[in-house]
């Protein structure tokens, strides 16, 4: 246990280990410690927000979704009110058309009355005429009569 | 037990055990290595523990190396096996470091990751069973061994003495010398008790380095003291105190390495404080 140069060597080499410690250990250890830890702050902040971002992206679909299936009601509803309109325009336009069949279909009923009646005031008239000539055998002048007949054929 | 053939007494047991491999000049004027403790001793303070310098330096440079390759292959993704243990380490340093020294100097912390693991290896050596390593060397035709470096007063002065002209060092330049003359002449009492501050401050100031290496000797010592001891009873009964002392002996190997480290940083804080 003598106190000899032992103790000076000692001194060296712990000089000599501290500053190959300094130069070559500790700074790679520390640069690769301190990079790590940065890489992971800034993984962790990616993360926070990139479930922000799934968040906000998820409102907006669902907002999207809401608007189309709205528009999608409207359109719909549209589509049924403008089938319900072409309906009844039908209907407007087939009842229009019954009626202008079914006028037209009167006047000539009414036309063919009036012919078949004028028809069958002259047949009348001619009948009456040969009644009244068998009654009275006797020709009766046509012409001087006629304005008497006509008369008559224009009362019935 | 290590050197067979002679006469063995418990004294001379103990004695060897704890006689360093010393080279010097011997008595004749020539230079070897001391063949027995009083030879050892003449050689005065011109001579070198072979042993002690030896293992320390074996012990540092893998400390240095496996930090090293470490350091060289350090990725920054997924850390595995050993760079998770050397990571660890460093940063229980950091930590250390940040909680205790208040000034900015790059070179603490790697002072203090060197002094922790250097320390913790040198102490561990007093876990190999006693008797190994020197019978080995003995086997080899080398009379002495003694394989903890920290059980040597030289190797924990020296590296206190290393502490020592650091605190000295970093005072005189954050303080200015005339601060540091400051600081020990005229405190704690202000200028009228100059020369009881100084004895004060100048007791203070020595009793850091002497503190440090005298505590890690000290406790070191013991404990190869104990193992010796428990070496001399019969080997039948040995690993029921020699495994206890084991087990506890691994708390003080941290401890010790802990103690060192700590007071290093808190010493260099200390001397880094403009503010007394």
């Amino acid at each position: 246990m003598n106190i000899n140069l032992t103790m000076l060597g000692q001194l060296i080499m712990f000089a000599m280990f501290t500053w190959f410690c300094m130069k070559f250990i500790w700074p790679p250890i520390v640069v690769a410690m301190e990079e790590r830890k940065k890489r992971i702050e800034d993984g962790l902040i990616a993360a926070e927000r990139g479930i922000a971002e799934e968040a906000e992206a998820q409102q907006k679909a669902q907002e999207l979704i809401d608007k189309s299936k709205n528009q999608a009601a409207e359109i719909i509803a549209n589509a049924g009110k403008q089938a319900t309109n072409m309906v009844d325009e039908a209907k407007n336009v087939a009842v229009e058309e019954a009626d202008k069949v079914k006028t037209q279909a009167q006047a000539h009923i009414d036309q063919e009355v009036i012919r078949a009646r004028n028809e069958l005031k002259g047949q009348v008239s001619s009948l009456v005429m040969q009644g009244v000539n068998s009654v009275l055998e006797k020709e009766v002048d046509a012409k001087a009569h006629q304005d008497m007949l006509n008369k008559l054929s224009q009362t019935l | 037990m290590s050197a067979a053939g002679e006469v063995l007494t418990s004294g001379s047991y103990i004695k060897h055990h704890l006689q360093n491999l010393t080279y010097g000049r011997l008595s004749d004027g020539s230079w070897g290595l001391a063949h027995n403790a009083a030879e050892a001793k003449d050689m005065g303070f011109w001579a070198f523990h072979v042993d002690t310098l030896g293992f320390s330096f074996v012990l540092g440079a893998a400390f240095l190396f496996l930090f090293y390759r470490v350091g060289k292959t350090m990725t920054t993704e997924t850390p595995s096996g050993v760079q998770n243990f050397i990571e660890s380490i460093v940063d229980f340093i950091n930590e250390n470091v940040r909680g205790s020294f208040n000034g900015k100097n790059m070179m603490v912390a790697p002072l203090a990751l060197t002094t922790f693991i250097w320390i913790i290896l040198m102490n561990t050596m007093d876990l190999v069973p006693v008797d190994l390593l020197p019978h080995l060397a003995s086997i080899l035709g080398v009379q002495y061994l003694k394989v903890v470096p920290t059980t040597d007063p030289n190797a924990t002065f020296g590296m206190s003495i290393g502490i020592f002209l650091l605190i000295l060092y970093y005072s005189i330049k954050e303080k200015g010398a005339g601060g540091f003359a400051a600081e020990l002449m005229f405190h704690p009492f202000g200028k009228f008790m100059l020369p009881f501050n100084l004895f004060l401050e100048g007791v203070n100031l020595i009793a850091k380095p002497v503190s440090l290496a005298l505590r890690l000797f000290g406790n070191m010592y013991a404990g190869e003291m104990i193992f010796i001891l428990i070496a001399l009873l019969p080997f039948w009964i040995q690993w029921s105190l020699s495994l206890p002392w084991a087990i506890f002996h691994i708390l003080i190997v941290l401890l010790q390495a802990f103690i060192f480290m700590t007071l290093v940083i808190v010493y260099l804080d200390m001397a880094h404080q403009k503010e007394h």
